[in-house]
C-alpha cells in the first residue's frame, strides 16, 4: 500500500506552488535600494598578453561610478581551488593563479578584462565600449594531446608544462598490468571522447552584493548551491574578510546541476567592489556570459582497455584519460578527473586489476568542473561502452557478459580504493528485464524495420559513489575541506518544526521531502514542518547540496537532531505523565505510558518546553537541537538501464523510442521526487548521447556559444521513461538507509543511447564500432557510409 | 541595445516617410532584428514597426486565384489561414519555431532578411512567388541573391508576397537540432507546367534551385528519376551540424521525400 504521508508517500512538491506561479523569489528579484550595475568586459581572444588598458575615455561616460581592472586585484587573493591532487611521483598538482580579473595574460574567451560599475546596465554596456585593451595574440592552446608535448605554447608561464598532474590509480606495477593483458585471451580496447557539456540552468548566475559603512557588515545574495561554502572560500582565500561579517544568502536558485558550487570571481568581485563603491551592486549574467564563464562539464579524451580470459571473466581493465580542466582550475575541478573518475572503474564488476591513469590539461577554454554526475559519468561511459564493445567481438550476449561479472558478495573492496556496502546487482538486472519487456524487443524490432527503420536496444550498468563522504578519507585524499552537513530542528512552542538545514534545495524537492522525513519520526503532519536554508545567518553550517549527497548526509544529521528533539521531549513527557523516561513512547504524535492509557500530545510538550512551568528541573527549557553528521562511507547507488532507439537509415537521424531505468536506491523517502530526479537525469544524458556540444574552433573561439548552436534536449526529444526502483538494498551506515538519486540519470544513460545506436547500426549490417558522442544525425549517417 | 527612436505607421506612405530618415529600418516581429539589437550589432537610430498597417496583414485570394499575404502578416496567421488555400505553404508557416516566433515573426522579415536556414525562402522560389514592394515586383528567381542578400533597395518595404497555387506542393524540413530552422529544407511544387525545387538551409549562397531535380523530374515526376542525381557538396554549408556531403545527400533525401508528398 502506498502511504499518503511520511516516509515512502509521493507527497506533491510543495514548492512547485511557487516555482509554477511565478512567485519564486530568485537572485535577479533581489533589488537593493541605490544598487549600481556591474558590466564584466570579457576577452574575445583566447590566449594573449595584455600590454595595455586604458580606461580613461569611459571613464567620463554618463553614470560611471567605477572602473576596475587587474591592477585593482592585485595583493587580493584569487579563485581557489578546493582539492590538491598529488601526482604518480608524489609531487602536488601544478596550481595556477586564478585573479579576479585578467593579470598580465587572457587564457579564455570570456576570461574578465576589467568590470564597469554604473548607475545602469546600459550605462555600464557603453562604457565596457569605450575601454581600449590591447592584447598581443599567442597561440591558443586547445588540443590537450598536444598541450602535453615538450615545447608547447605554456597557458601559465610559471608552470613548467600545461600539465596540471599526471596521476594514476589502482595497480602500479606497469608489469603486473602488462602480463594480465599479455596473458588475455581477448583483449577489447576502444578510444573514446566524453563530450564536453554546458550545464545551462534555466537561470543564469546572478550577484549582488551589499556592505554597510555603519556596522561593516556584508551580504553577498548569489546563485549558489552551497552558500556557506562560497563564504568560507570567499572570506579565507580570496578577501579575507572575516566570516561573522559576511552573510551570504542563496535564496530559490533555479537549477545548478553542479555549475553553481563553485565560487566565481563575479561574487568575490561585487562583494569587494561594494565597498570600494560604497554602493550595493548587482550583476546578472546574460546567456552569451553564461556560455563563456559558467564551469563547463566532462571533456575526457580516453583509451580503455578491456583483457579477458578463455571464459569471458573480466581479468584486467586499464584506461589512459586525458582530462581538460580549460584555462584555470575551478574550485572542485582537480576532483573529478581522480577521486570521482578513477574510483568508479570498478564498476559493477570484479574485475581484479584496474590500473587509471589521467593527465589534467590546462587549455585556453573555459573552466571544467564536476557536472551532475561529475566524474562517475565519464567512467561509467567507458567501462559500459568498452564491455558492449567485447560483447559484440566475442559474439556473446552483452547482458550475459555483464552478470557473469557482476560482483555478488557485499561488502566488496574494489582494487580502485572503494569498499562497496550493498547491492544486488543482478536483482536489479531482473528488476530491468522485467520493466523493459526484454523478452519482447524482437518482435518490437520487427516492427521497426517493417517501417524502413533500424531498431537497436542498448543496455549497460551503472555504479556511483554518492553523499561524499567520509572527511577523514577526503581529507587524505586532497579535499580541503570537509563533507560532513548540518540541521538545527527548531520546534516552535505550538508545535510547528522549522529545520535549519545545510543542505540547498535548487530543484531536488527537499522542502518536501525533509519535512516527510521529521514528521515521521514523531508522527505529526508533514504541514507542520518545513525547512530553511540557503542563508549563512539563519542554518548553522552547510556543504550544501551536489554529488547525490543531501538527505544521504544532510538528511542523516536532521534525523540525528530529531532523535535529540525526541529524547528531551520524552523526559519532559515523563514529568507530564508522572511516569519514567524509559517508559514513554512516542506514536502518532501521543507520548503514552506502555502499558497504559495515558497520554500526553506532541503540542502539549512542545508548549511546556517554552512554558515551563510544570517542568523537569535538570532538564533546560526550549527544544532545539543541532546534529553535524559525517558519514561512515560513500553510499553506493547502483542500476541497469535499457534504451531502445531508431535509427532512420537515410538520414542517421536518432529516435529515442523507449527507456527504462532500474535503479537501486537503497530506502525510498518520496518516490514521485526520486523518479523526477530520475528523468531529468535521464534527459541530461540523452542530450549529452545526442545533441550536446560544446565546441570550440582551433582559435579558442567558442563555436556552440549559444542556443542557436548549443542544441539542449527539448520534451519532444525524449520518450516516457519506465523508473523502477523497487531493488532496494539499503545502505548500511547511514540512519535512513538512502543512497542518493540525482544523477544516476545522468551517470547511466549515456552508453545505453550510444550502446543502443551501435546495436541498431550492427543489426542493420553496418559494421560501426563506435561512434562519438553527440550522436548527430550527420555523425551517424557518416559512420553508416564511412 | 542602443537608444531608438520607435514609431508605428498606419499606412504604406506613412512608413515609408519614416523609414526616409537616417539609420531608420523596418520592423516586422523582430524575432531576428530584436535579439541582434540586445547583441548589440545593430545600432538602427529609429524603428518603424510593419505592424499596425492594415493593408499589410493578412491572407487573401486574387483574381488569378494566386494567394497573396500581407508583409506584416505572422506565422502563425499564415499557418491557420492559408491552410485551406496553399496547404503547403501554410504547413511550412506552421513548423518555423516554436508558437512565441509564429506569434510575431512576419513573412516580409523572414524574406527580407534571408537567413540561409530559413524557410520561407524555399518556399517563395519553390513556387515562384512574386514579392510585392512598395515601389516595384520582383519574381522569386531575381530576389534571393545569396545569403542574408536580396534585391531590396534601402528602406524598400515589402508589403504582400504573392504565390501562384501549384496542383501539389510539400516543404521537407530536416531540423538542425539546435535551432531547429533547416538544416536543409526543400520545398517542392508541381505546376501544370513544371516543377520547381528549392532548396535552404544548404547551400553557401543561400536558398537555391536545384535545376537538375526538375529537369528530371519534368520528365518523370517519381522518385526513381532522382536516384542518380547528386547535389555537389563543394558549395554546401560544413559546420558543427552537418558536414558539407551530409547536407548534399540530405538535399536528396528530402527531395525524394517531397516527391512522395506530392504524388
Ligand atoms: C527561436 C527562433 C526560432 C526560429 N525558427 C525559425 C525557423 O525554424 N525557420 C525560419 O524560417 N525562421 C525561424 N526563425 C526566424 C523567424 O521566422 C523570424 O520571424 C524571421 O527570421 C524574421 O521575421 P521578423 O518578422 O521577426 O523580422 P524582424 O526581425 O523584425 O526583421 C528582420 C529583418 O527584416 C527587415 N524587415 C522586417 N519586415 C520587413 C518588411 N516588411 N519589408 C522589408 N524589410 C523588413 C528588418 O528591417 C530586418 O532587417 C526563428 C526565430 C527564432 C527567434
Amino acid at each position: 500500500m502506498p502511504k499518503d504521508s511520511g516516509i515512502g508517500a509521493s507527497s506533491k512538491r510543495r514548492e512547485d506552488v511557487r516555482f509554477l506561479t511565478g512567485a519564486g523569489n530568485y537572485t535577479d528579484d533581489i533589488n537593493v535600494h541605490g544598487q549600481a550595475y556591474v558590466h564584466f568586459l570579457r576577452s574575445d581572444i583566447a590566449h594573449g598578453r595584455i600590454s595595455n588598458i586604458d580606461t580613461s575615455a569611459a571613464e567620463g561616460m554618463p553614470g560611471v561610478v567605477k572602473i576596475f581592472t587587474g591592477k585593482d586585484f592585485e595583493g587580493v587573493g584569487g579563485m581557489p581551488c578546493g582539492w590538491e591532487i598529488t601526482d604518480r611521483h608524489g609531487a602536488p598538482m601544478q596550481e595556477p593563479p586564478h585573479p579576479i580579473l585578467a593579470q598580465g595574460k587572457v587564457r579564455h574567451v570570456g576570461d574578465p578584462i576589467a568590470a564597469v560599475v554604473a548607475d545602469s546596465l546600459e550605462q555600464a554596456r557603453d562604457a565596457a565600449e569605450a575601454i581600449e585593451v590591447d592584447i598581443e595574440e599567442l597561440p591558443a592552446v586547445m588540443d590537450m594531446k598536444a598541450a602535453a608535448q615538450d615545447g608547447a605554447t605554456l597557458i601559465h608561464d610559471d608552470l613548467k608544462n600545461n600539465i596540471c598532474y599526471d596521476w594514476h590509480l589502482g595497480e602500479e606495477d606497469n608489469d603486473k598490468v602488462n602480463e594480465v593483458f599479455a596473458n588475455a585471451a581477448h583483449v577489447t580496447t576502444l578510444d573514446l571522447i566524453n563530450n564536453r557539456l554546458v550545464a545551462n540552468p534555466m537561470e543564469p548566475r546572478v550577484a549582488v552584493a551589499e556592505y554597510s559603512r555603519g556596522t561593516e557588515d556584508y551580504t553577498l545574495y548569489t546563485t549558489s548551491q552551497n552558500p556557506h561554502v562560497i563564504r568560507l572560500l570567499m572570506c579565507a582565500f580570496v578577501l579575507g574578510l572575516p566570516e561573522h561579517k559576511v552573510r551570504v544568502v542563496a535564496p530559490d536558485v533555479g537549477g545548478g546541476f553542479g555549475t553553481k558550487i563553485f565560487h566565481y570571481a563575479e561574487e568575490a568581485f561585487c562583494t569587494f567592489a561594494a565597498k570600494a563603491c560604497n554602493r550595493p551592486l548587482k550583476w546578472t549574467a546574460s546567456r552569451s556570459e553564461a556560455f563563456m564563464s559558467d564551469a563547463q562539464g566532462r571533456d575526457h579524451v580516453s583509451t580503455v582497455e578491456l583483457a579477458l580470459d578463455a571464459d569471458n571473466n573480466f581479468t584486467g581493465l586499464r584506461t589512459n584519460t586525458y582530462a581538460n580542466l580549460g584555462a584555470y582550475l575551478s574550485t572542485f575541478s582537480s576532483s573529478v578527473p581522480t577521486w570521482l573518475h578513477g574510483t568508479l572503474m570498478a564498476g559493477n564488476y570484479k574485475t581484479p586489476v584496474i590500473q587509471v591513469n589521467v593527465k589534467a590539461m590546462f587549455t585556453n577554454t573555459v573552466p571544467v568542473d564536476a557536472y551532475r554526475g561529475a566524474g562517475r559519468p565519464e567512467a561509467t561511459y567507458q567501462l559500459e561502452r568498452v564491455i558492449d564493445k567485447a560483447a559484440r567481438e566475442l559474439g556473446v550476449d552483452p547482458i550475459a557478459l555483464r552478470r557473469q561479472n557482476f560482483i555478488t558478495q557485499f561488502p566488496y573492496d574494489t582494487p580502485v580504493a572503494l569498499t562497496y556496502d550493498t547491492g544486488d546487482y543482478n536483482g536489479t538486472m531482473d528488476k530491468l528485464e522485467a520493466a523493459a519487456d526484454l523478452a519482447g524487443f524482437a518482435a518490437r524490432r520487427a516492427e521497426s524495420e517493417a517501417n524502413g527503420k533500424l531498431r537497436g536496444l542498448g543496455v549497460n550498468c551503472y555504479i556511483e559513489a554518492c553523499g561524499i563522504a567520509p572527511s577523514n578519507i577526503v581529507g587524505m585524499l586532497g579535499a580541503r575541506a570537509g563533507l560532513y552537513d548540518a540541521a538545527t530542528v527548531r520546534v516552535n512552542a505550538t508545535g510547528s518544526i522549522s529545520v535549519m538545514v545545510g543542505a540547498h534545495s535548487h530543484g531536488q524537492g527537499h522542502e518536501t521531502a525533509f519535512p516527510q522525513v521529521v514528521a515521521d519520526m514523531i508522527g505529526i503532519d508533514e504541514s507542520m514542518v518545513e525547512i530553511v536554508h540557503g542563508d549563512t545567518s539563519k542554518i548553522p553550517f552547510g556543504m550544501g547540496t551536489y554529488g547525490s549527497r543531501s538527505l544521504a548526509v544532510c538528511g542523516s544529521a536532521m534525523v540525528k537532531a530529531t532523535e535529540k528533539i525526541i529524547d528531551k521531549a520524552k523526559k519532559i513527557a515523563a514529568h507530564l505523565l508522572e511516569a519514567s523516561e524509559a517508559d514513554i513512547e512516542l506514536k502518532d504524535g501521543q507520548f503514552s505510558v506502555a502499558g497504559t492509557d495515558k497520554s500526553v500530545a506532541w503540542g502539549d510538550v512542545t508548549l511546556t518546553a517554552y512554558v515551563p512551568h510544570n517542568f523537569p528541573l535538570e532538564v533546560e527549557p526550549g527544544l532545539e537541537e543541532t546534529a553535524f553528521y559525517d558519514p561512515a562511507n560513500f553510499t553506493f547507488p547502483a542500476g541497469a538501464y535499457a534504451c531502445e532507439v531508431e535509427v532512420d537509415p537515410e538520414t542517421g537521424q536518432v529516435t529515442i523510442e523507449a527507456f527504462t531505468a532500474a535503479d537501486d536506491f537503497g530506502n525510498i523517502v518520496n518516490p514521485m521526487i526520486v523518479d523526477g530526479q530520475v528523468h531529468g537525469g535521464i534527459g541530461q544524458g540523452i542530450g549529452q548521447a545526442l545533441l550536446e556540444n560544446c565546441a570550440y574552433d582551433e582559435n579558442g573561439q567558442l563555436l556552440s556559444a549559444s542556443f542557436m548552436d548549443y542544441a539542449m534536449p527539448r520534451a519532444d526529444d525524449l520518450p516516457f521513461y519506465g523508473v523502477d526502483h523497487s531493488s532496494q538494498t539499503p545502505c548500511t551506515h547511514n540512519p535512513l538507509g538512502v543512497k542518493g538519486c540525482g544523477e544516476a540519470g545522468a551517470i547511466g544513460s549515456p552508453p545505453a543511447v550510444v550502446n543502443a545506436v551501435l546495436d541498431a547500426l550492427n543489426a542493420g549490417g553496418k559494421a560501426v564500432d563506435h561512434i562519438d558522442m553527440p550522436m548527430s544525425p550527420s555523425r551517424v549517417w557518416a559512420a553508416m557510409n564511412g | 541595445m542602443y537608444n531608438f527612436e520607435f514609431e508605428r505607421p498606419s499606412t504604406i506612405a506613412d512608413a515609408v516617410a519614416a523609414l526616409g530618415g537616417e539609420d531608420a529600418q523596418a520592423l516586422g516581429g523582430g524575432q531576428t532584428l530584436i535579439p541582434t539589437l540586445k547583441q548589440r550589432l545593430a545600432a538602427p537610430s529609429k524603428l518603424v514597426s510593419m505592424n499596425g498597417i492594415a493593408e499589410m496583414q493578412g491572407v487573401c485570394i486574387e483574381d488569378d486565384g494566386s494567394v497573396a499575404i500581407g508583409g506584416a502578416t505572422t506565422h502563425a496567421n499564415v499557418a491557420a489561414k492559408a491552410a485551406g488555400s496553399y496547404p503547403a505553404l501554410a504547413a511550412l508557416a506552421g513548423q518555423i519555431g516554436d508558437p512565441a516566433v509564429r506569434n510575431r515573426g512576419t513573412i516580409g522579415g523572414s524574406v527580407a532578411n534571408n537567413d540561409p536556414a530559413a524557410c520561407y525562402p524555399a518556399g517563395v522560389l519553390g513556387s515562384g512567388a512574386t514579392i510585392v514592394t512598395n515601389t516595384r515586383q520582383i519574381a522569386a528567381d531575381d530576389f534571393f541573391q545569396g545569403m542574408f542578400t536580396t534585391a531590396l533597395e534601402e528602406d524598400e518595404i515589402i508589403t504582400s508576397v504573392r504565390f501562384p497555387v501549384p496542383q501539389a506542393a510539400s516543404y521537407q524540413k530536416f531540423l538542425q537540432p539546435a535551432s531547429r530552422f533547416a538544416l536543409v529544407g526543400v520545398y517542392l511544387a508541381r505546376f501544370a507546367d513544371g516543377v520547381r525545387v528549392a532548396v535552404t538551409g544548404a547551400s553557401e549562397e543561400g536558398v537555391f534551385r536545384w535545376s537538375e531535380a526538375e529537369e528530371a523530374l519534368n520528365k518523370e515526376f517519381r522518385t526513381d528519376a532522382l536516384m542518380d542525381l547528386h547535389v555537389n557538396p563543394m558549395n554546401m554549408i560544413g559546420d558543427l551540424h552537418g558536414s558539407k556531403e551530409y547536407r548534399a545527400h540530405l538535399v536528396g533525401v528530402m527531395t525524394k521525400r517531397a516527391v512522395e508528398a506530392c504524388s
